[in-house]
Order: C-alpha cells, then structure tokens, then sequence
C-alpha cells in the first residue's frame, strides 16, 4: 500500500470515527428522558438512578413505577429525569454530577454499589439531597456521613419469609434452590427468612444456594437455575432482577418464588409468590419534603404495616391452607405493634451452619443486627461468602 | 436423582445449549474471515438479530412453527444489514476492518442502536411465548447418556450442526469454496483468473452477518427469552476468538464452541453440588486460554502454518497489481 492510500485510508477512519460519535450523541440524547420540559421557578427536579433497564421485569421496573408514581402525583411541579442500567462504582459519580449540573436537587440511587459515590457527592454538593436505596452505613454508625445524604430500604425479609412458607409448602422433597446475586447482609438475611419460612412448616427443609455475582443477567441466572434442578432441587426461589429461572421453573414444573415483581400472570403455571415493594410513596413523600424544606435524614425502614413492603398475588400451586396461614400471619403484621416486624427470628433459637445458637428464642433483631447479617442459618447449604 | 443427572452428563448438555450461539457466530465469522474480511461486528450484529427477532416474536401473532421462522428471518436480515455496511466500509472503500467493525459493534451494541430499538419497541416487558423449546427428539431424550447430550436440544442446534457440515463441505469440497479460500489467500491471484475478489467477500461477509443473527436470536427466543440489553454478554467477542481457537476450521470451532459452552455455565453446576471453586477464576478461563492461543498463534509464521487466510485484513486494490 503506497503512502498517499495509506493517508486516504487514515482519512477514511478519521471520517467513520466522527460519523460514529455524531450517530451515538444522538441515542445518547434520545435515550436520557425526561417527563416534562417547563423548567420555570416552583418546580422540584428529582433524578433517579437505576441499576438495570427499566424493562427489567423486577427491581428497576418496580422503582420506576415508583418515580412515575410520584411524578404523576406531583404533575407539574416536578420534573423527573432517570439515568438506567449505571454500573455500580466509580462511572457513578459522573452520573451524578451530571444530574447535579442539570439542577437536580433530589438524587435517588436504587442500588447498594452507588453509596460510596452517593456519599461522595453529597459531601461535594450540600444544597442537594441524595437518597441511597438498600444503604446500610447510617444504621451501621459509619462515620463522617453528610447530612444530606440518607438510605432507604424495606424489611423484604418479612415477606420473604411468608414467601418461604408457601415454597416449604409446595416443596415435596423438601430442597429448595436458591438463585442469588451478590453475597451481601440484604441478600443473606433474605435467603435466611427465606429458609426459616420454609423450615415453620417444614422443620427438615433445606436450600441450596447458588450465586450469580450479577443482580440482572438473564443467561446467568438461567444456568445457575438450571444447575441447582439439575442437582436435585424441586422448587426454586431466585432473588435476581429478572424472572429469568422461572422459564427453567415451568421448563421443569416446579414451583417458583420470584423477586420485588408480580410474575404471577407470566409463569402462572409454577407461580407461588414473592416480596414486593412499594417505592411511590416513600418517592412522593420525599420529593414534596426536598420542595418544601423539611427533609431530613431518617433511615427509612418500610415495613408491611406502612405498606411499603407486600406479597405479590399467590399462584395457583398455594394450596387453600398455605393461603390461609400466610394471610393470618400478613394480617398480624399489618395491624402492627409489636407483631408488624421481624416477628419471626425469635420464635426459637435461631442456629448458623455449624450449630452454634445466633439469635435466641424470644429475643427480637434491630435494624443493626439485619444490617450485618453475615451468616447462614442451619439449613442453608451454599457459602455466606459466595 | 437418575442417571442422567451425572455430572459430566450434566455439563456436556449444558455446553451444546449454551455453546450454540457460539456456533453460528464464529461459524458465520470464518466464512467472513476466510474472504479476508476481518469483522469485530460480531457482538453487534448478534444484538440487532437478538432485538429484531425478539420484535418479532413479541408482535406477530401465530403458531410456533409460523412465528419463529419468520423471527429468526428478520434476525438474519437485520444483522445482515449491518454486515453489509461493514463490507460497503472495508471492501468498496477500503476503511481499515478493524475500525470498521469495532465501530459496527460500539453502534449497533448494547448502549447504541439495539437498545434503542428495544426502548422505542417496548421490549423485554415480559417473556417471549413462541420459544425454541428443548426438543425429545425421536422420544430420546431420556436415553441414559446420549439423551440428554444429544437428543434433547432446540431446533436451533440441530440447524447449526447441520451448517456446521455444510459449511465444511462447502469450503474444502467445492469449487466456489475453493474460489473463497483463494481470495482470502491471495486476491491478486484470485482475481487474475477472474474470480470476483469483491463479490466473493460481499457476499460471505453479509452471509457471515446473518448467522451472527441467528446466534442473537439464539439469546432472545431460546436462552432468555426475552429481550434484555447487552443479552449476548460478550458472547460475540468469545466467537471471533474460536475462529482463531478452531483455526478458521469449522469442525474444530465446534469443539472450542462447546469447551467454552461448557465453561460458561460450570461454575454453577460445581457451586449447586457444593464444590467450592471461584466462579471469576472459571468465567475467566475461555478469555485466559483465547489469550495462550492468541499467543501462540501470534508469530506470522504460526498463522500460516495454522490456516489463517494470508490476506486477512488487508483491503484489496486492484490497481496495485
């Protein structure tokens, strides 16, 4: 190749390169959305970010019908803007700092790897409030936190155990698989309600717990599914984003629990039940504190007795007797008291997976003791360290 | 448990499901490569063939059998068309190929024009309902050992090892393979005894294209099924590294495609049995040995010695001959 084609061609990728940052600034300006375009005084901007697609099917989805809860609610004096599928880390905090520069006031990030950018950026800029989903650092007493900076979570726990109920119920052999993502307190207390629900109806039941390392990657989720039928389990529960082990669910005809969406229409021959939650209001509650300046840091832990945390419609596999005895224990929950949360980690000693006694009978968990849950119950079969 | 739970038994048909989009990818990359035609699109055009064929299959109403040949087709078109751009770019105006396709990745991929289209298409709300099921083929799916392995797959693997041995066929068996192979060798050559140099790489790399479609819809109608963005996870990029792995042979990148199938959902099935083992040391293993066998292959004289078509990558002018 002579020089002067060597230089046309340089030219020529020169050309495509540009081309191809023209093309993409265009889909990068047609995907960030926004819901309304007035931007005059009075109105609150609130941004969200989410971890996944908001067509996840689960936990992004149930958040984004969250924002346009509120947004619907609020009308025109909010405008909501949401930044989807952000890789937890570093890539966060330019995300931030591009909603802060857009003039968003009130920020919510709705996964537990944006809380050190979260933090980070409420230091940075104090005039705005971050609001960080499933955060544990105020409950654990982590120092130096800004006060505008505050976590927000719901005790899934609860509803997960009602959950485990129903599958230690439908589970014949009494072996359970678990699909989880990342081996964290929320994701171990889960799986332990989980295995304590299954274990109030079927003392000798026990699960298996597999984990993704993803909270949404329908393939993964899939093949660990697959792998935990394959090694024998006849009932499954997964705790990922998308619902994809209940396609190996009702490839295999075994009853599924799955998580934060209602798939009860989808998969509606395996359907059980699963948690889910409730995000509109709390949105709605604090994006009317930021505008009106009363807004502050409290720690919100949603319980079934605010509405905040609730079970997804029961499938056709819950017999009339599971039903029955899991709305009981729904109604004693709702009525709240002393009942409407955490009622069942005492019922009697509470062993880990070498027998030594965590949690003793009569004795209730605070929100610290949820929040830094690093054990397995007996039971559990599967590594709390993934 | 019954027999066909084995563990090996176990892996070896997992790695036949999840290796097969592997399969149509690298199969439709050698046929590409094989013109000369180096094509990094691979991972993108598997997303527009997973988006369109998932539109498809959400929108048109009808039986299975109506549904998914048509799903599959706009697969193939969609990611032929985005071949095609690649082969406009490389072949008539002889833009670096590398360039070419990594741009065809980064536009059609999962931040650019598949999720897009998934947004506008509103796809992913709920799964797909006319799927490439796992099929009991001749009632033998419960046959001890070769069951499971070989006789409870989708239509989708059947029609990949029958491309497979067409693709063999046709490359070392027939004359206008004979002319492919020329022109990925030596298009000068080629081209003196009036084999059309760029027709032959138009047409393989838009081919090529088509199947990097099917293995898209691979994810969208079989795997997941339904639409998520980015689905295919890098699978593309592990398919261009069979070609190399399989030293642009059809059969041996059937083998690498399985080995890596098999890799990819190992992890778990050792994790459900409790084996212990990092699950990032095995979801590492298909790039650590792709690497070995990239340096291996690395010296110029080991390329030639191991099949890879002496003209790969470089644009075809005809005047400097």
């Amino acid at each position: 190749m002579g020089i002067t084609t060597r230089r046309r061609s340089f030219r020529k990728a020169g050309i495509v390169a540009l081309s191809l940052v023209a093309v993409l600034g265009l889909f990068a300006s047609a995907c960030s959305s926004s819901d309304d375009s007035s931007s005059s005084g009075g109105i609150t901007k609130a941004a969200w970010i989410y971890v996944g697609p908001i067509n996840d099917g689960g936990w992004t989805t149930a958040h984004n019908a969250g924002r346009e809860f509120a947004a619907k609610e609020l009308g025109a004096k909010v405008k909501t803007t949401f930044k989807e599928s952000i890789p937890e880390g570093p890539e966060a905090a330019q995300v931030i700092d591009g909603l802060v520069k857009d003039g968003n006031t009130i920020i919510f990030a709705t996964s537990y790897g944006y809380k050190q950018q979260m933090q980070d950026a409420a230091a940075k800029y104090p005039n705005v409030k971050f609001e960080q989903a499933t955060g544990d650092d105020i409950t654990t007493g982590k120092a130096g936190l800004p006060t505008n900076y505050n976590e927000y979570w719901g005790a899934g726990e609860d509803t997960l155990y009602l959950s485990g109920v129903a599958a230690g119920n439908a589970s014949k052999k009494g072996v359970i698989g678990i699909v989880a993502p990342f081996p964290i307190p929320e994701v171990i207390r889960h799986i332990n309600a989980f295995t304590l629900g299954a274990q109030s109806v079927n003392p000798a039941a026990t699960v298996k717990v597999v984990w993704t390392k993803s909270w949404f990657n329908p393939t993964l989720e899939r093949q660990a599914a697959e792998s935990l039928v394959s090694s024998g389990v006849d009932a499954l529960f997964s705790h990922q984003d998308g619902p994809a082990a209940g396609e190996v669910a009702k490839a295999g005809n075994l009853p599924w629990v799955g998580y934060d969406s209602d798939q009860s229409g989808s998969y509606s021959s395996v359907w059980l039940t699963t948690a889910t939650y409730n995000w509109g209001p709390y949105y709605l509650a604090k994006i009317n504190a930021s505008s009106d300046g009363t807004w502050k840091a409290d720690n919100y832990y949603g319980t079934i007795a605010d509405n905040f945390t609730s079970l997804a419609p029961f499938g056709t596999l819950v017999s009339g007797a599971t039903k029955s005895s899991i709305d009981s224990q729904l109604a004693l929950a709702k009525s709240g008291g002393a009942k409407s949360f955490g009622w069942f980690w005492g019922l009697q000693d509470r062993l880990d997976q070498d027998g030594a006694v965590k949690i003793k009978k009569g004795t209730s968990l605070t929100q610290k003791d949820l929040y830094t849950m690093s054990y397995f119950v007996k039971g559990v079969d599967g590594s709390a360290k993934g | 448990m019954s027999f066909n739970d084995n563990l090996l038994i176990v892996i070896a048909a997992s790695a036949i499901f999840y290796g097969t989009p592997l399969v149509f990818a690298a199969l439709g990359e050698i046929l590409a490569e094989r013109s000369g035609v180096i094509n990094l699109g691979v991972e993108g055009m598997m997303l527009l063939g997973a988006v369109s064929a998932a539109w498809v299959a959400t929108n048109v109403d009808g039986p299975a059998g109506v549904v998914l040949p048509l799903a599959l087709l706009a697969a193939m078109i969609a990611a032929g068309m985005g071949a095609a751009i690649h082969a406009f770019l490389t072949i008539t105006l002889r833009v670096n190929q590398i360039i070419s396709g990594l741009a065809l990745t980064i536009f059609a991929g999962a931040a650019g024009l598949s999720s897009y289209l998934a947004n506008i298409w509103n796809l992913g709300q709920a799964p797909i309902v006319n799927q490439f099921n796992r099929l009991d083929v001749l009632g033998l799916a419960d046959m001890p050992l070769l069951g499971p392995i070989l006789f409870h797959q989708t239509l989708l693997t059947y029609l990949s090892w029958s491309l497979v041995i067409g693709a063999s066929f046709y490359l070392f068996r027939t004359r206008a393979g004979l002319h492919l192979r020329s022109v990925g060798e030596s298009p000068q050559t080629a081209d003196s005894v009036g084999i059309s140099v760029a027709g032959y790489r138009y047409f393989h790399v838009i081919l090529g294209g088509t199947f990097a479609g099917i293995a898209g819809a691979c994810f969208s109608l079989s795997i997941v099924p339904t639409w998520a963005d980015g689905l295919t996870s890098g699978q593309g990029w592990i398919a261009l590294a069979l070609v190399i792995f399989g030293f642009w042979r059809p059969d041996l990148m059937l083998v690498g495609a399985y080995l890596f199938g098999a890799l990819s959902s190992l992890g778990f099935t050792l994790q459900a049995r409790g084996v212990g083992i990092s699950l990032a040391v095995l979801s590492a293993l298909p790039y650590a040995m792709t690497i070995i066998v990239l340096v291996l292959v690395s010296t110029s004289s080991a390329r030639r010695h191991l099949g890879a078509p002496a003209a790969l990558g470089k644009p075809y002018e005809r005047e400097e001959r």
